[in-house]
């Protein structure tokens, strides 16, 4: 997947998101603290928020260009999106939550995905009867049905404790690894950086500070797993 | 219990179901308008919409005296297609209309804006055009909010006084309400009468508010 943000500029509060790159990979990672624009790009990607200028290419097709006015919405652009809060629509069924945004009813796809998950007992429930582990589960195989071309997933796992995050991280691997739509990773964990992400971009304050393999970026740390490396 | 009374009690609920339903779909529209949407003028309406709440009664009830007279500038277009309104059940209904739809707005706008966002948001990602976020999102997760502003709105227009009786007088068998027959009564000094269409009037709002708060809280645990 490649994601091209040409000159990308959105006003936030007391700084700008601006942005000049290009990023290539299968499952990339924003990374920084909070406040530094992570969740304004993915809404902006996603085609939830206008920006004030530039142009964003998804796979050498233009999805918003200031420069023509070209802005596809959010609903043709294909992009899956998870919120932090999940944002699982609590009046509906798991199974109607899962089945909102796929294009036809394709009852073998979703089986699919329940197996991959493992959220078939799951399907009659509301949301509001689900574990952390569960909704997080629940909302990636909803992204996920629809059939998007790239999926942004914005801290999925920070409202998680260790014990339930690393019970999710083979699922998010095996997304990675057996479906292969290609997701944009928001966190501030070098942890999960290390152990699910081919690439990296290093957010402050709206401005891309690094950019590369997390190899190149990271390195060991005595308090934590990993740290960045200076730049 | 004599029979006038309940063809008074009938009366009044009939209007102000009527009055309430008229002001259902524009109110909701306008509420979400005013919840979700941000529009030239959008302060100017949300002051003209609250006006009946703040002003006294009577005074609503002599604009639309004004407004529905036979030389009025909407009562004498509805006279030349042979409708008259002052001093009729219309009247009645439309005093009520226009008192309670400040609270019908009111609980409406509050049941949008305890929406999340970013369920229409999601929702939107996944495909849905605006009429189907509404629909199947934002509608069903507002609905009980809304239904207490339609229930609070219903227990406001039970109680219309200032307004009908400028509007629609008090014609026994016309446009007698429970608060205008209260009125009477106690000008007439039948106050063991007025009493009992008081203890009417209360069980009726009361339960109306009951309603719309038991289903303010369950919408607050559901949005």
């Amino acid at each position: 997947m490649k994601l091209t943000l040409d000159h990308l500029h959105e006003p936030l509060g007391d700084f700008a998101l601006s942005l000049d790159c290009v990023l290539d990979g299968r499952l990339i990672a924003i990374f920084g603290p909070s406040g530094a624009g992570k969740t304004s790009l993915l809404e902006i990607i996603a085609g939830l928020r206008r920006p004030r200028r530039g142009r964003i290419l998804l796979n050498d097709r233009v999805v918003s260009d200031s420069a023509t006015s070209l802005w596809i919405p959010a609903r043709q652009r294909r992009i899956g999106y998870v919120p932090q809060d999940l944002a699982l629509f609590p009046h509906l069924s798991v199974r109607a939550n899962l089945r909102y945004g796929m294009p036809v009813a394709d009852d073998r796809l979703l089986k699919g995905m329940c197996d991959l998950l493992e959220i078939a007992p799951l399907l009659d429930a509301l949301p509001a009867t689900l574990s952390g582990g569960e909704k997080q589960r629940v909302a990636l195989a909803r992204a996920m049905v629809a059939q998007p071309s790239l999926l942004l997933l914005d801290e999925p796992l920070s409202s998680l404790d260790q014990s339930l995050k690393e019970r999710i991280f083979p699922y998010l691997l095996r997304v990675r690894d057996e479906i292969g739509i290609p997701m944009l990773y928001v966190t501030h964990s070098t942890e999960e950086v290390q152990l699910l992400c081919d690439q990296l971009l290093v957010l402050k304050a709206g401005r891309s500070v690094a950019q590369g393999a997390p190899h190149d970026l990271l390195e060991p740390s005595p308090e934590l797993r990993y740290r960045l490396k200076p730049h | 219990m004599q029979e006038s009374d309940a063809q008074i009690i009938f009366f009044t609920l009939g209007a102000a179901v009527l009055a309430v339903t008229l002001g259902i779909l524009p109110g909701a529209a306008l509420a979400w308008l005013l919840a979700r949407k941000s529009w030239p003028g959008k302060t100017v309406v949300e002051t003209l919409v609250a006006l009946p709440l703040v002003m006294p009664p009577v005074a609503t009830g002599l604009i639309l005296l004004k407004l529905f007279g036979r030389r009025g500038p909407l009562g004498n277009w509805l006279e030349t297609h042979g409708i008259s309104v002052v001093f009729t059940w219309k009247a009645v209904v439309a005093a009520m209309a226009v008192m309670s739809f400040p609270l019908l707005v009111r609980g409406a706008r509050t049941a949008f804006e305890s929406v999340n966002p970013r369920f229409e948001k999601v929702a939107a990602t996944l495909g849905a055009s605006p009429l189907r976020v509404l629909a199947t999102i934002t509608l069903p997760l507002a609905a009980r909010g809304i239904m207490a502003g339609v229930v609070f709105a219903f227990a406001r227009a039970l109680g219309e006084f200032g307004a009908t009786i400028l509007v629609a007088g008090n014609i026994p068998g016309l446009t007698t309400t429970l608060s205008t027959a209260i009125y009477s009564d106690i000008q007439l000094g039948h106050d063991s009468h007025a009493w009992l269409l008081l203890t009417v009037s209360v069980i009726i709002t009361f339960g109306a508010v009951w309603c719309s708060d038991w289903l303010v809280r369950r919408s607050v645990l559901t949005a």
